[in-house]
């Protein structure tokens, strides 16, 4: 097996495990390439090398703690609507030292709850889901598995970290002013968010998420931008776009939804600031406060929607893709087998991204749209089913006799799958008009989008920590907590999203505070209590995850240079790659990622690098003509 | 890019620079930006509830500035091919200099509006005019960013990195600056044709 892995082009040698990622490399390993790499020739300051660091590996894993940062927070806030929703009559003044105000005579505050909901989804779609999913591993993964030394613009990947960071601050801060958090719901519709007056979180808070969101908006296009242009320009000799592994394919096509919708949001984040504080009127029209016209006139609340979710409905597929990616590349790692339907994974990638574009109005059904205009973007929102269950197909395949190996990821991935069918297939409901109408803003949308967006690329960056850990910090983590993990987890998100379907068909509307005012739904009192046992058990199950993770970056085993026998190019670099990723030349690439127990081979894997000169026995016909 | 890394060992992407690829990205998402504000320009006005606005003919003027401020910088491109080093440094003060002139009427033309009675916000507003306000600034915050690379490459001129065989660093500035001349081109014909 290590002989397969040696490559063939780097002359450099062996290096032993050394030490996990932060610790400083060894002085004599540079020595030996010091020549290949004026760059580390001098010890670079801390600061420069593990803050303010231009080096893709180090910004990707700064984001991936910030994201784990925000997810801590966001579950944090979800258990305490959930407390609040579970037990309606129950006390909750034991949180008083935390919560201080918020907490009225034992019972959460009203206004409190809807900005908890708000921050919620936040948090989760953007802080967690986009930067500390796409950012950590496009971040990571795109150089290494492409051949680059680094992104197209290391200057600019820093800016891209650190507005993230500094719209991290700002969201963070919201969280303690006196009137709270922005509380107009995470799609922050007008009006309700472009009175400053209206209600107390769309006072400060709501200016703080505006320009916290406009700065995020910032880091995600540096950060696309350079995306896209390392896929384009910096992929090694070889590496042509069909042979990219199809995470880069994923990690490639979210960029670009990122660059052409984020844009969007900031128009619409503009036109609400103007709104809020400069006296314009684009979302603001005939309103009435406590018995006063304001002056606001001509405006159009839909028009934000329409700009809103222009930029919304791509989102969702920048949170879901990269996980669709890392599934795919860690399923067929695992399954010993090549990806089924390499292609057609690339085509369906590249249809649900051009779909993703003209479907955006199926938020909006119930907005008084024209019912013909309705039924086009139902047509095309159905659509989207087809290039999803060839995903889902072509994953099923890929796992059919294969050699299948449970790691921890492998298992994760086989959770997403499982997950993003139970998910999706409520999307085929939601998506005709008719049937949204009904469900609009009930319990039945919330459980669609957790399990397909939410829970699933949860699964998808779970998958990718287990898997692409040995290569950040030198060393594996705990198999036997990962399964635990594992189980609590695909449980308690099944346990806690399965109920809601039926909550939400019965018509229990999402963001109420309370609805032990309606007889019709005291009877789903056990049912809420359920819900909300199994969310706070499935997030202190997330705890397991944050201890195992930080126990292994400094006490794990010591990883190998390519632990789980994977075809693609990061697995040739150093245990921890240092700047510039590989110590001698960069390799150069001769065949696809996915060739796994291929018929004749020595070895049941064939990385990238190796040239089918070297691979005789079990060459294809026209693969020895490539060979010859 | 590493330095390290040399664009020999890659295979061939477009054929531009990873620099022009990076800032024609960048100008793919301004130009969503003013998709999104035209297209809500359109989506609103045919809501009713819309005052139209006279344009002040300043802006014909400045269309101009403009154009000329592209046609020197062209021309300070097509000189440094040839190694006219002392034309680069007129054409491209030339473009700065006209892109400043431009900035200035657009900021007339601002006082215009406001003396025909189009605001940007308050009571006497409407929506049309706030567009109008938008629009222009989002354009005139854009091109001080063309500026500041135009002054950039100005300055790498007198340093003599700007020649035949340097030709990234201007290329991209004249890409842009074409880019924004276009830019607001655009918004201009869209506001003559919906005012």
């Amino acid at each position: 097996m290590s002989d397969m892995s040696a490559k063939p082009n780097l002359s450099a040698g062996v290096q032993t495990a050394g030490g996990i990622g932060t610790a400083p490399a060894s002085h004599t390993e540079h020595g030996e390439h010091a020549h290949h790499d004026e760059h580390e020739h001098h010890e670079q300051h801390w600061l420069w090398k593990y803050v303010f660091s231009q080096d893709h590996k180090v910004i990707g894993k700064q984001f991936l703690i910030t994201g784990i940062f925000w997810a801590i927070i966001g579950g944090t806030l979800s258990s305490l609507f959930r407390l609040q929703l579970g037990w309606p009559e129950g006390t909750m003044e034991w949180l008083t030292p935390v919560l201080g105000k918020w907490i009225e005579g034992g019972k959460l505050n009203p206004e409190f709850y809807l900005a908890l909901v708000t921050m919620h989804g936040t948090i989760m779609v953007f802080f967690v889901l986009t930067a500390g999913l796409s950012g950590t591993f496009s971040n990571f993964l795109i150089p290494l598995q492409v051949g680059a030394r680094d992104m197209a613009s290391g200057f600019m990947n820093m800016l891209s970290y650190w507005f993230f960071f500094l719209s991290s601050i700002i969201m963070f801060m919201s969280l303690f002013l006196e009137t709270g958090p922005a509380a107009s719901g995470w799609t922050i519709y007008p009006p309700l968010s472009a009175l400053p007056q209206a209600i107390p979180g769309s006072g400060m808070g709501m200016t703080m998420w505006l320009v916290s969101m406009a700065f995020f908006i910032v880091s995600q296009l540096l950060g696309g931008v350079n995306y896209v242009t390392t896929v384009i320009n910096l992929r090694t000799r070889g590496m042509s776009m069909s042979k990219l592994p199809l995470t880069i394919w994923a990690f490639f096509l979210t960029a670009i939804l990122g660059i052409l919708s984020f844009p969007v949001l900031f128009s619409a984040v503009l036109l609400l600031v103007f709104d809020r504080s400069f006296g314009t009127s684009f979302f603001l029209s005939d309103i009435y406060i406590a018995g006063q016209a304001l002056p606001n006139q001509g405006g159009s609340p839909v028009l934000f929607q329409h700009l809103f979710w222009f930029l919304g409905h791509p989102e969702v597929y920048i949170v879901i893709m990269p996980a669709m990616g890392m599934v795919s590349e860690v399923l067929a790692t695992n399954a010993r087998k090549p990806i089924f339907g390499y292609r057609a994974m690339i085509g369906s990638l590249i249809g649900i991204s051009l779909l993703s574009f003209v479907v955006w109005a199926h938020h909006m059904f119930v907005t008084g749209m024209n019912p013909f205009l309705g039924s086009v973007f139902m047509f095309l929102t159905l659509i989207i089913a087809v290039p999803s269950g060839v995903k889902v197909f072509n994953w099923l395949a890929t796992l059919w006799r294969g050699n299948i190996r449970f790691t921890t990821a492998m298992m994760f991935s086989i959770g997403f799958v499982s997950l993003f069918i139970s998910g999706g297939l409520t999307g085929i409901i939601l998506g005709n008009a008719t049937l949204d109408i009904q469900m609009h803003n009930t319990y039945f949308v919330v459980a669609h989008f957790h399990l397909v967006m939410g829970s699933a690329a949860f699964f998808g960056l779970f998958a990718g920590v287990y898997h692409w850990f040995p290569k950040m910090f030198g060393r594996m983590m705990d198999e036997k907590l990962g399964y635990v993990h594992f189980w609590l987890t695909f449980a308690g998100v099944y346990l806690v999203f399965l109920p809601m379907h039926y909550v939400g068909i019965a018509g229990f509307p999402r963001r109420y505070y309370a609805w032990t005012g309606f007889d019709s739904f005291s009877q789903f009192a056990d049912l809420n209590k359920f819900i909300s046992t199994a969310a706070i058990f499935a997030f202190f199950a997330q705890f397991i995850f944050i201890f195992n993770f930080f126990y292994s970056i400094w006490r794990g085993r010591r990883a190998t240079e390519n632990p789980w026998n994977s075809n693609t190019l990061e697995w040739t670099t150093p245990v921890v790659p240092g700047h510039g990723n590989w110590p001698g030349e960069i390799p150069a690439v001769y065949r696809w990622p996915y060739d796994y127990s291929k018929p004749g081979a020595e070895a049941d894997f064939i990385p990238q690098n190796v040239p089918y000169s070297q691979t005789q026995s079990s060459n294809l016909p026209y693969e020895q003509e490539l060979a010859d | 890019m590493n330095p390290i890394e040399s664009l020999s060992e890659k295979e061939i992407g477009l054929g531009w620079h990873p620099k022009r690829v990076l800032l024609i990205l960048l100008m793919v998402s301004s130009t969503m930006i003013f998709a999104s504000l035209t297209s809500g320009f359109i989506v609103r006005r045919d809501e009713g509830n819309w005052r139209e606005f006279d344009l002040p003919s300043i802006l014909a003027f400045n269309t101009i500035v403009i154009a000329l401020s592209s046609v020197a910088l062209q021309w300070a491109y097509m000189s440094a091919k040839k190694d006219e080093i002392g034309r680069v440094k007129l054409g491209l003060a030339l473009a700065l200099g006209l892109g400043l002139v431009f900035l200035v009427g657009q900021w007339l033309c601002w006082g215009a509006l406001v003396d025909g009675r189009t605001f940007f916000g308050g009571m006497d507003a409407n929506v049309s005019g706030s567009f109008v306000y938008v629009l222009m600034g989002m354009h005139a915050f854009h091109l001080l960013a063309g500026l500041v690379f135009l002054a950039v490459v100005l300055r790498r001129t007198f340093n003599y990195q700007v020649h035949s065989r340097a030709l990234l660093s201007i290329g991209n500035a004249s890409i842009l600056w074409h880019f924004l001349g276009a830019l607001w081109l655009y918004l201009y014909l869209f506001l003559l044709l919906n005012h």
